[in-house]
C-alpha cells in the first residue's frame, strides 16, 4: 500500500493563524509516495488550509513543507511540483477544453506536438475523448470536473491536491467518480491528497485518512482502523454512526469507567423473551424501540436502553418487508453485542487538547 | 383605484407613460429634429434658416478638406484618450479589486469617484492653470530639462484622459472583481508567473470591460468641446466646430450636419463593441 523511501510530502510544525483564528496548529504529517491520502473533517477544521499551504497559495505562519527532498516552504505555487483540482474547478472560461488542458504545458513552453499529444492522452485518461474543442459552458458539472482533473494530471506532478472536487456533483455521479478517481490514481501512480467532509467518500477511496478538527489531526489511520478503532468520541462520531456509552451507563453495562463506542451493525436486537443470556463474551441490555428509520439497504432502529443511553441498531433488509421492524416501535426489546466489539476511547476527549494520535 | 389594481396592464401603462414620453419626445425627438435641421439650408445673406431640403451641408462636410482633417483628428484624440485611460486604469483597478483589503477597497472607490463631484469647468480650468508657463507641470518637469507642453492637442488629450479616467476604472474594476480568485490560483498552480497569468487569463477575460469603459471615454471625447476651448489653444475638434458654427456663425443646419459625424462614428463603434459582448458589462 505505502511505498518505501522518502515521503512525497513531509510537513513539520505547520501552523497557519489568521489574526486570532488558529486554522492549523502545529501539524506534523508524512504522506507516502503513491498514496491516496484523505484529509477528512467538518468545515473550518483546517483541512483545506493544509491543502492550500501545500499548494503554496498561502504562506504558513510557522513550520516547513517538504516535497520529496526539497524544502518548498517559501516557494511560489508555480515553482512547486504539485497541481490542484479546485472545488469550483477554476476552468478558464475563455479557453476550449483542449486549451485548458494544455495550459500548464504551454506556460512551461513544451513544444506544440508534444503538448497536443499529452493533452489528448490526459483527456483520454479522464474519458473525455472528443471533447477537446468544446467550450467550458457547454459541459456538465461532471465533465468540468474531469477537465479540471486532466488539466492537473497532464503536468505529471509529484502530488495531486484535490479540494472537495466531488462536492458539487449529485450522489450517483459522485459514487461513480469515486471509483473512477481511485482507478485513475492507480493508473497514473501519482500521490493524491484529497480533502473532503464526506466520511463515506474518504472511506471508499483512501489508503489512509487524517481526521481533522480544530486545526489538528484527531486520528491518522487506514479506513478500517478508523472505523473499527476510533481514537476519540469525535472521530467515532464523525466517521460513521456512533453509539457512545459513558459515565454511569458504561459502569452499569460494561462494568468499567470510561467512554466506549459500538457501531450500529454490531448490535443485535431480540424480542424480550428470545434474548440470549449475558456471559463472558456477550453483553445484553433491555430497552424500548423509539424510532424505526428505513434506509433502503438497511433499517436503523433507535433503542432507548433502561440503563439510560440511546443506541442505534442497524440491520440489513434481507426480507422484502420491514413490517417486523416497524411492529417493534414502542415495544420492549433486548440488545446484545460481543464484548470485544466494544471500543474503549480512553478518557473523555476535550476539544482543546487532542487525544493521543495513533500513527499507523 | 380598484380599477387600477384589477388591471395590471393599465397600471404598467400609467407608470411608464411619462418616462416613455420623455424618452420618445424630448430625447429622441430632439435628436430627430437635429437630423432634420441638417438637411435644411441657411440663407447666407440674412442668416435665416430656409426650410428647403438639401444635402449641401453634407456635401461641404465631405468635400472641404479641413472638415475631413478635423474629423480624423477628433477620432485620433478620442482613441488616444481611450488608450491612455486604459493603460492608467488597469493597474489601479487590479489593485482595487484583487490586492486592497475590503476597507481600503471602499476608500479607493470613493477616491476614484470623487473627481466626478467637482464641476467639469473647474477641473478643465485647473488643468489650464497647471499647464500654464510657470505652472505645476512646468515646475515638475523643469529639473529634467522639460517644460509644459503648452496649450494644444497634447494638453487636450491629457485633460480629457484625466476627466474620463473614472469611467474606465469602474467597469474594469467591476470586471476584475467578478473574476474568481481560484482562476488566478489555478494559473499559478499550473506553472504560470504573474505576467503570464495577466496576459493569458486576466486580460482576455476582462477585455469586454475595457471595451465597456472605452465606450464612455471614446464617446465623451468625441463630443467634447469645452476642454479643447480651455486648454486646446487654437486646435479645432468636431465639438468646438459645432459650437462655433452654432454660436458665432449661427449656421445651425451646418452645425447639425457636423454633429451627425460623432453619432455615426459612435454607432459604428457600438456595433463593433457588441460583438465582444461588452454591452452586457455596462
Amino acid at each position: 500500500m505505502v511505498g518505501a523511501g522518502s515521503p512525497a510530502i513531509s510537513v513539520r510544525g505547520l501552523s497557519k493563524h489568521y489574526d486570532q483564528v488558529r486554522a492549523v496548529h502545529g501539524l506534523d504529517l508524512d504522506i507516502e509516495d503513491g498514496e491516496f491520502f484523505s484529509m477528512l473533517g467538518p468545515s473550518g477544521s483546517g483541512k483545506t488550509t493544509v491543502l492550500r499551504l501545500i499548494a503554496g497559495f498561502e504562506p504558513p505562519t510557522a513550520g516547513t513543507i517538504r516535497l520529496g527532498d526539497e524544502d518548498v516552504t517559501d516557494r511560489a505555487p508555480y515553482d512547486r511540483d504539485v497541481n490542484t483540482v479546485f472545488q469550483d474547478y477554476a476552468i478558464f472560461p475563455h479557453m476550449s477544453v483542449l486549451q485548458n488542458v494544455e495550459y500548464g504545458l504551454r506556460v512551461k513552453r513544451v513544444a506544440k506536438p508534444e503538448r497536443r499529444r499529452r493533452a489528448e492522452e490526459a483527456l483520454a485518461t479522464v474519458r473525455l475523448e472528443g471533447y477537446a474543442a468544446r467550450r467550458p459552458h457547454q459541459l456538465s458539472g461532471g465533465q468540468r470536473q474531469r477537465v479540471a482533473l486532466a488539466r492537473a494530471l497532464v503536468n505529471r506532478p509529484k502530488v495531486l491536491l484535490l479540494d472537495e472536487p466531488l462536492g458539487a456533483l449529485d450522489l450517483k455521479l459522485r459514487r461513480e467518480m469515486q471509483v473512477e478517481l481511485k482507478e485513475i490514481q492507480r493508473e497514473v501512480g501519482i500521490t493524491f491528497v484529497f480533502v473532503t467532509h464526506d466520511q463515506e467518500e474518504a472511506l471508499t477511496m483512501s489508503d489512509r485518512i487524517a481526521v481533522f478538527n480544530d486545526g489538528r489531526i484527531q486520528q491518522l489511520a487506514t479506513p478500517v482502523e478508523l472505523y473499527e478503532q476510533p481514537a476519540s468520541a469525535f472521530v467515532a462520531g464523525f466517521v460513521g454512526t456512533s453509539n457512545l456509552l459513558d459515565g454511569q451507563v458504561a459502569k452499569e453495562l460494561v462494568g468499567e469507567d470510561g467512554t466506549f463506542v459500538i457501531r450500529p451493525e454490531k448490535l443485535v436486537m431480540h424480542a424480550e423473551d428470545g434474548a440470549p443470556a449475558a456471559d463472558g463474551n456477550t453483553a445484553v441490555a433491555p430497552g424500548v424501540v423509539r424510532e424505526v428509520v428505513y434506509l433502503g439497504a438497511s433499517t436503523h432502529s433507535v433503542v432507548e436502553l433502561d440503563a439510560g443511553a440511546t443506541l442505534t441498531v442497524a440491520h440489513q433488509n434481507t426480507d422484502r418487508s420491514i413490517d417486523a421492524a416497524l411492529e417493534r416501535r414502542q415495544q420492549r426489546v433486548v440488545l446484545s453485542w460481543r464484548r470485544d466489539h466494544l471500543v474503549a476511547l480512553g478518557r473523555a476527549p476535550d476539544p482543546e487538547t487532542p487525544s493521543p494520535e495513533e500513527e499507523s | 383605484m380598484s380599477l387600477i389594481s384589477r388591471r395590471p396592464g393599465l397600471r404598467v401603462g400609467l407608470l411608464l407613460t411619462p418616462p416613455m414620453l420623455w424618452l420618445g419626445v424630448a430625447y429622441l425627438g430632439a435628436l430627430a429634429a437635429l437630423l432634420v435641421t441638417s438637411l435644411w439650408a441657411q440663407n447666407d445673406f440674412t442668416g435665416n434658416i430656409e426650410r428647403t431640403w438639401t444635402l449641401d451641408n453634407f456635401r461641404d462636410l465631405f468635400t472641404i478638406e479641413v472638415y475631413r482633417t478635423i474629423t480624423l483628428r477628433t477620432i485620433g484624440i478620442a482613441t488616444l484618450v481611450t488608450v491612455v485611460d486604459a493603460l492608467l486604469a488597469f493597474p489601479i483597478a487590479l489593485f482595487m479589486a484583487k490586492v486592497a483589503s475590503p476597507r481600503y477597497q471602499r476608500l479607493l472607490v470613493i477616491a476614484v469617484l470623487m473627481p466626478l463631484w467637482a464641476s467639469y469647468l473647474v477641473k478643465a480650468y485647473a488643468w489650464r492653470g497647471m499647464l500654464s508657463s510657470n505652472g505645476l507641470v512646468e515646475s515638475i518637469a523643469s529639473p529634467f530639462g522639460l517644460g509644459t507642453p503648452g496649450y494644444g492637442l497634447l494638453a487636450t488629450t491629457m485633460t480629457l484622459a484625466y476627466l474620463w479616467l473614472p469611467y474606465m476604472i469602474l467597469p474594469i474594476y467591476a470586471g476584475l472583481e467578478r473574476l474568481p480568485n481560484s482562476l488566478f490560483e489555478a494559473s499559478a498552480d499550473l506553472g504560470a508567473g504573474s505576467w503570464t497569468t495577466l496576459r493569458r487569463v486576466v486580460l482576455p477575460m476582462v477585455f469586454p470591460a475595457f471595451v465597456a469603459g472605452s465606450i464612455f471615454t471614446f464617446s465623451l471625447s468625441m463630443g467634447d468641446y469645452i476642454a479643447v476651448k480651455i486648454v486646446g489653444g487654437t486646435s479645432q475638434l468636431l465639438g468646438n466646430v459645432v459650437y462655433d458654427n452654432q454660436g458665432a456663425a449661427n449656421n445651425l443646419p451646418f452645425a447639425a450636419a457636423m454633429a451627425t459625424i460623432p453619432i455615426v462614428v459612435m454607432l459604428a463603434y457600438l456595433a463593433a463593441a457588441r460583438r465582444t459582448g461588452a454591452l452586457e458589462q455596462l
